[in-house]
């Protein structure tokens, strides 16, 4: 956990009295909607459809117990009793009152929880792979290089205002958590040849209705310079992006409109003039926030206890334990991922209720943490293989334990229409559909990895360029209509999906995904070549003859 | 002749104002006695693009009591019972098409 300073603790609390004031004017209409827009916005407050919408950051993805027993009081005390967990590492809440915001602020600031940044044309929340310091093989802990970040960008004056919103994500690991290649710039920390620490920097990846995947601007950049070089990207972002097309406002366009060799020359050219000046980051600097996360004190346990051991005759213990426990990087612990995915339950939400129930088991069994994952699921990401047995007990008890980690029904879906006020069409309810479908875990394990994502609009909150089978929402003639593209995915081998063919109505899009999966397990080379894997070899055309041969 | 400041507005049937209210951003429709209504029914219903007009004009001076006015077409039933007129507003009218994850 990282623990924040005085100046943190100052900047929030002052935010809160000025959010209250400026709320206080609004309501009192000494404030116009025109101007107060852009103030909510900056503090996370959305109007939706039926009320607001408030967008809370957990920075790098990482929560103590009592912040998430902070989350579950605004749920219960000022919304409808739940959240939802959203696929950038923030937490939405759909029903507050703009007059009780101010006091679900201060309460959130009490525990270090801010919105700053959760929306707006500014640099979000800083995104990371969930597994961020547990990770086996992890290069070493990106969250520090995450809150250099986050420290640089909050409210940075110069990049408040830029052409459109703007994403980072930093991944330290081989096998990317956290889909660096699909924001506006992403960050893999590795090592150079002679031992070094430093970045890969990739810009211009993005979804929305022109998907991008991220090109690499420059293959090493020293850790101590990776301020100064992401300042002069955004330089040449802020001067050149383009201000008067919403849609054509991302650093994605000019990133493709001047091509990838012209803007890295630009970036270049600013960085060289600059890059020895203040942001210049030196070993004390880097030290002195890594010295501010504290670990656990793990204790020296082997891998494979007893208690393990014994348990694994259970079957459904079993299932679980396959599909939700991950190796950790200290011996005898693992990283165990809770399930937001309820068999037709909403993906990503999860009541008050469970939310303290997960704060309790945080601190009885991952020493206080919780993680965030872009997949819409939690972690407890320090837990001793001995407690497996009785913490699969109680987390299945609050219904977080369906064994569907990265299966067909672990989805990640928008809200959708339901709630999204620019929305086309639902995704819930065809989340919730196909978790029936697939609902047998046999079946769902026989069919193996398959991300389904699904967006109400294409505006790609639900990265279905990027699923497996991806699954957008468009509307023809007041009609909800669905189009399927497959092949996509969002890791180190990210690419975009390809269209199958025209879209289907809102009542076959269950049956169609059926039809793909029911192709792909009859194609498949042998049991354990993945859905993915297969469409990259076969080609979309098995997938769309099987889908429109009877439509 | 219409000025070529004034708003351009078609209307195809039926519509009503709506809006979302300041203080909470629940659903509201303008009614006929210049206030704001949470009750379709009692929405006031306009049938020609200048009656829509004027309706639009009059909700959006009401900056304090309500965010974004917009025209939403209804469908006016033979009983005179009023509909939302496309998928869109009959969810902003009835509330999510799901089960809470909490009942009310």
């Amino acid at each position: 956990m990282y623990a924040y300073d005085e100046i943190d603790r100052t900047l929030i609390n002052e935010r809160v009295s000025e959010f209250r004031d400026q709320v206080k004017r609004r309501l009192s209409g000494e404030l116009t909607e025109d101007e107060f827009k852009m103030l909510r916005l900056m503090n996370g407050v959305y109007l939706q459809l039926h009320a607001y919408m408030f967008r809370v950051a957990i920075p790098y993805g990482t929560l103590s117990a009592d912040q998430m027993r902070k989350m579950a009081h605004v749920a219960r005390r000022y919304d409808r009793g739940y959240g939802h967990f959203t696929t950038r590492q923030n937490i939405q809440f759909n029903w507050i009152k703009l007059a009780d915001l101010p006091d679900a602020l201060e309460d959130l600031a009490k525990v270090g929880i801010h919105a700053m940044q959760t929306s707006g044309n500014c640099t979000r929340n800083i995104t990371t792979d969930q597994w961020a310091g547990v990770a086996p093989g992890e290069v070493e802990d990106p969250r520090i290089w995450c809150e250099l970040l986050r420290q640089y960008s909050t409210m940075h004056p110069e990049f408040s205002f830029l052409p459109r919103k703007f994403k980072f994500a930093i991944t330290a690991s081989a096998h990317d958590r956290a889909a660096i290649k699909v924001h506006d710039i992403g960050l893999r920390l590795h090592k150079n040849d002679g031992g070094e620490t430093g970045f890969e920097v990739l810009v211009g990846g993005g979804l929305g209705r022109t998907p991008f995947i991220g090109k690499t601007i420059k293959p090493f950049v020293p850790g101590r310079d990776l301020l100064s070089y992401v300042e002069a990207i955004l330089r040449v972002y802020n001067q050149y992006g383009r201000r008067d097309n919403i849609y054509k406002a991302r650093i994605k366009i000019l990133v493709h409109e001047l091509g990838i060799e012209k803007f890295a020359a630009e970036v270049e050219d600013e960085w060289l003039a600059m890059r020895d000046n203040a942001l210049t980051l030196d070993d004390e600097v880097v030290e002195d926030i890594r010295s501010r996360f504290t670990y656990p004190h793990y204790k020296q346990l082997t891998d494979l206890p007893d208690e393990l051991k014994a348990a694994s005759a259970d079957p459904h213990f079993e299932a679980w334990r396959l599909n939700s426990v991950a190796p950790h990087r200290r011996p005898g612990y693992s990283i165990v991922t809770l399930s937001l995915k309820p068999i037709g339950g909403p993906p990503g939400d999860a009541t008050a209720d469970q939310m303290d129930a997960i704060a309790d088991l945080a601190d009885k069994y991952s020493f206080g943490e919780i993680r965030v994952g872009h997949e819409q699921n939690l972690a407890l990401p320090h837990v001793a293989q001995r407690d497996l047995p009785a913490l699969w007990r109680a987390l299945d008890k609050i219904g977080v334990a369906t064994p569907n980690v990265n299966l067909v029904t672990d989805i990640i879906a928008c809200p959708g229409l339901d709630y999204c006020s620019l929305a086309n069409t639902r995704s819930i309810p065809i989340a919730q559909e196909l978790t029936r479908r697939f609902a047998n875990h046999d079946t769902a394990n026989l069919i193996g990895r398959l991300h389904v994502n699904i967006s109400g609009c294409i505006n790609a909150c639900g990265h279905h360029h990027v699923g497996h089978i991806g699954i957008l929402g468009v509307e023809k003639n007041g009609e909800e209509f669905y189009q399927i593209t497959i092949g996509g995915r969002a890791d180190e081998h990210a690419v975009v999906g390809t269209l199958i063919g025209p879209a289907v109505p809102y009542a076959d899009v269950a049956d169609v995904v059926e039809d793909i999966v029911e192709a792909y397990l009859a194609l498949r080379a042998r049991p354990d070549e993945l859905f993915i894997d297969a469409v990259k070899r076969l080609g979309v055309e098995p997938f769309k003859e099987r889908v429109y041969a009877t439509r | 002749m219409t000025s070529p400041l004034q708003q351009k507005i078609k209307i195809t049937g039926p519509s009503v104002i709506t809006a979302n209210r300041t203080w909470d951003g629940a659903v509201i429709y303008r009614d006929g006695q210049h206030g704001w209504t949470t009750d379709l029914s009692s929405a006031a219903v306009v049938r020609t693009a200048d009656d829509a007009r004027a309706l639009l004009t009059e909700s959006t001076a009401d900056d304090v009591g309500a965010i974004g006015p917009y025209i939403a077409p209804v469908d006016v039933k033979d009983d005179g019972t009023i509909e939302p007129g496309n998928l869109r507003e009959q969810i902003r009218r009835q509330g999510v098409t799901i089960d809470l994850p909490v009942p009310a």
